[in-house]
């Protein structure tokens, strides 16, 4: 049976106006590549050249995009499996993302982790985790490391830990946000709640439906926002980390958003109601802020038409960047496997002995 | 880190391995401000095993830090401070409780290196005893070694006396990957000489702690004590008995179980888990590959009877492996008759 369509909760906090308008311009392209390059990334697994699963932002975009704004170079971001809009912005080229989903040397993970395992420690994009839910313990963990490496302030570090809807049923959500709240950790996390934990709705699956209510539990503050309305995603995000950094205060921010499509690639919904579906489509973040735009004059029909244009060249690129890129080599099979040298360690193929007979 | 690392004139002390590793851990933060102590009342209790004696008092709450029951909570927030450069010491109450933390430990420890291309290091040590006989139950008595041994990307050592607590305690903590410290309830209070001064073993080494030219019993942990008893008993008896302890379960050192059991021909693995599909069977397999020519009967293996350990001490004992088992099979292995005053 199809799941109902939800109604669209209140956001708590208000998005604020009196943007510049290179910043929205800017905002605008952001959405722009994220749309593009999901779409693209829809397409290449058709054609197999992605392998595995493979999550798309589509219909997330100005989420991703108002949560990577708030966040600074120096704080540490861990996220779910649907990570590719948020390494992209922050600011891994899209050639070596895509050369990753393509399982390619040059990816950012080396090829060895695929489109759930982004990884880049310059940017501290740090994961890309597949396991529902095994990102929130380590981001804990981080900002515990925080918290005692650095004195709190404007300039502190934090951390960002993005979850699912679905992930907020899982023991290492609420273990890991009880340790935060007694630890005062400098942690913000984040549920994107698109409604769906793969075809399951949010009122099927969590006792409280309105997430953000759950930080109560762990006596932090929990923030509930429109995830279509990219400036009030960034406010809350900015503010959340404003207290996180300045006040050891770990906040739970809920940002409602719709899915575009199925939970991963393969994925039809057919589980999904057309009403449910038409409401996705009529909130799609990427045209209605396009509109947005050009009704305030901020771009032309023109300048958005060649912002998308541009968006999808540079998609192209890294398409052409993946494709031409060498496979992992086969002799490095075991290089990442220790950090420190050991004994004996087993570097047997299959078949191989596992060693020399006396 | 190739060989044990001696800095000062060798002086020892008798102490037992609680104290060894709780020595090691106060050595280990003042050697380096990165390490800190995280577990189940390891601060004000000072560790349900009083591992962590006094060192809440010295070091304070930043570096020996109480952990709510939680252990996917805390083992992974070990694990998220190791990845931005803490080197994390846990302690799991017993390894029982460890099953709670496994998708930390097994899903995302034991994995990000290799899956992020060699991105981030785990610099992270997860201590936990292990061992049954203690009328602990069910529950409480496990041996879950295997569990770990059998996972690419962690480090699992089991040491058998004071000294390699101390030597192996401190490589772990040194070590840049997950080591799994595993430790034992009937050792704690098991003493023995201890080198003074640094000392760091190297991991995936075996050692021979007896040699003899009959047969070899292969053990770990709270076996190998076992396994010298037993040894030095039937070397009454005119039998030499070669004695390997493991140290480390992975990586596992074939090699020096190959080399014992060529010179020996017999073969007998003693450990405390469940026979079927448990380290005895690596051995047996790692033996068969390595020095099948040279075997002059068929390894055996001592193992616990499978079964959930119950609480009766009469069931306990029959379930679990003792000397007496071990004496019995090596004389089979050997074919000899048992003695009279053996029992």
């Amino acid at each position: 049976m199809a799941a109902k369509a939800r109604t669209r909760p209140e956001s708590t906090v208000e998005s604020t106006g009196g943007e510049p308008a290179d910043t929205l311009r800017d905002y605008y392209e952001r959405m722009s590549l994220v749309r593009a390059f999901e779409l693209r990334s829809s397409e290449m697994y058709a054609r197999a050249k992605i392998g595995g699963y493979c999550h798309l932002n589509l219909g997330e975009e100005a989420t991703v995009v108002g949560l990577m704004a708030a966040i600074e170079a120096r704080d540490y971001l861990f996220t779910g499996y649907r990570d590719h809009g948020y390494a992209l912005l922050r600011g891994l080229s899209p050639e070596r993302v895509m050369a990753e989903l393509f399982g390619k040397v040059t990816g950012v993970s080396g090829g060895r982790g695929g489109s759930m395992h982004l990884f880049d420690s310059e940017t501290r994009l740090f994961g890309g985790y597949g396991i529902v839910g095994g990102q929130i313990p380590p981001a804990t963990g981080a900002a515990l490391a925080l918290k005692n490496q650095e004195a709190a302030g404007p300039d502190a570090a934090a951390v960002m830990c993005l979850l699912g809807d679905g992930t907020t049923n899982i023991g290492a959500f609420h273990e890991s946000l009880n340790l935060a709240g007694l630890w005062k950790l400098p942690i913000v996390y984040v549920i994107v709640n698109n409604g769906l934990g793969m075809g399951t709705t949010v009122e099927k699956a969590s006792a409280e439906p309105e997430l953000y209510k759950r930080a109560a539990s762990y006596r932090m503050p929990g923030v509930r926002v429109d995830g279509d309305d990219v400036l009030a995603v960034r406010d809350a995000a900015r503010d959340a980390l404003r207290q996180a950094r300045e006040s050891r205060q770990p906040v739970l921010l809920e940002v409602m958003c719709y899915r575009l499509r199925g939970h991963s690639v393969v994925d039809p919904a057919r589980y999904r109601s057309s009403e449910d579906t038409t409401i996705a489509q009529q909130s799609d973040p990427v045209p209605s802020f396009r509109a947005k735009l050009i009704t305030a004059g901020v771009l032309s029909e023109t300048d958005a038409a060649a912002i998308d244009e541009a968006a999808d060249v540079r998609v192209s690129e890294a398409v052409v960047f993946a494709d031409e890129s060498p496979e992992p080599d086969v002799d490095d099979l075991f290089k990442y496997v220790y950090a420190t040298a050991v004994a004996n360690m087993p570097a047997a193929l299959p078949g191989e002995p596992v060693m020399d007979a006396l | 880190m190739t060989e044990i690392v001696s800095t000062e004139v060798a002086t020892t002390r008798t102490i037992t391995y609680r104290q060894a590793l709780n020595e090691t851990l106060r050595a280990e933060l003042e050697h380096d401000d990165k390490v800190f102590l995280i577990g189940e009342e390891i601060g004000i209790f000072e560790g349900s095993y009083k591992i962590t004696a006094g060192l809440l008092e010295d070091f304070g709450p930043d570096r020996v830090l109480d952990a709510p029951i939680a252990e996917e909570g805390f083992v992974g927030a070990a694990l998220g401070a190791a990845m931005v450069g803490m080197r994390p010491v846990v302690e799991i109450m017993t390894i029982n409780f460890s099953l709670i933390a496994i998708d930390q430990i097994v899903n995302h420890a034991a994995k990000m290196r290799s899956m992020f291309a060699g991105q981030v290091s785990i610099p992270l040590v997860i201590r936990m005893p292990g061992g049954g006989g203690q009328q602990l139950a069910a529950t409480h008595s496990q041996n879950l070694e295997v569990w770990y041994a059998h996972i690419p990307g962690l480090k699992v050592v089991a040491p058998s006396t004071p000294a390699d607590a101390k030597a192996l305690l401190t490589a772990a903590i040194r070590d840049d990957d997950p080591v799994i410290f595993l430790e034992n309830l009937s050792l704690y209070s098991a003493k023995g000489e201890v080198p003074d001064g640094e000392q760091i073993a190297e991991i995936g080494k075996a050692a021979v702690v007896k040699t003899g030219t009959d047969l070899t019993i292969v053990s770990y942990s709270r076996g190998t004590t076992t396994a010298l008893e037993v040894a030095r008993q039937l070397e009454a008896e005119g039998l030499s008995i070669e004695v390997v302890d493991l140290r480390s379960l992975r990586p596992l050192d074939r090699d020096t179980i190959c080399a014992s059991v060529k010179k020996t021909g017999h073969a007998v693995v003693f450990e405390d888990d469940w026979l079927s599909y448990g380290i005895g069977a690596e051995i047996s397999a790692t033996i068969g590959e390595g020095v099948f020519d040279f075997l002059d009967a068929p390894v055996r293996r001592v193992a616990a009877a499978e079964v959930p350990l119950p609480y009766a001490k009469s069931l306990e004992k029959a379930a679990l492996p003792s000397a007496a088992d071990l004496a019995k099979v090596v004389r089979e292995v050997l074919n000899i008759s048992s003695t009279p005053n053996d029992n």
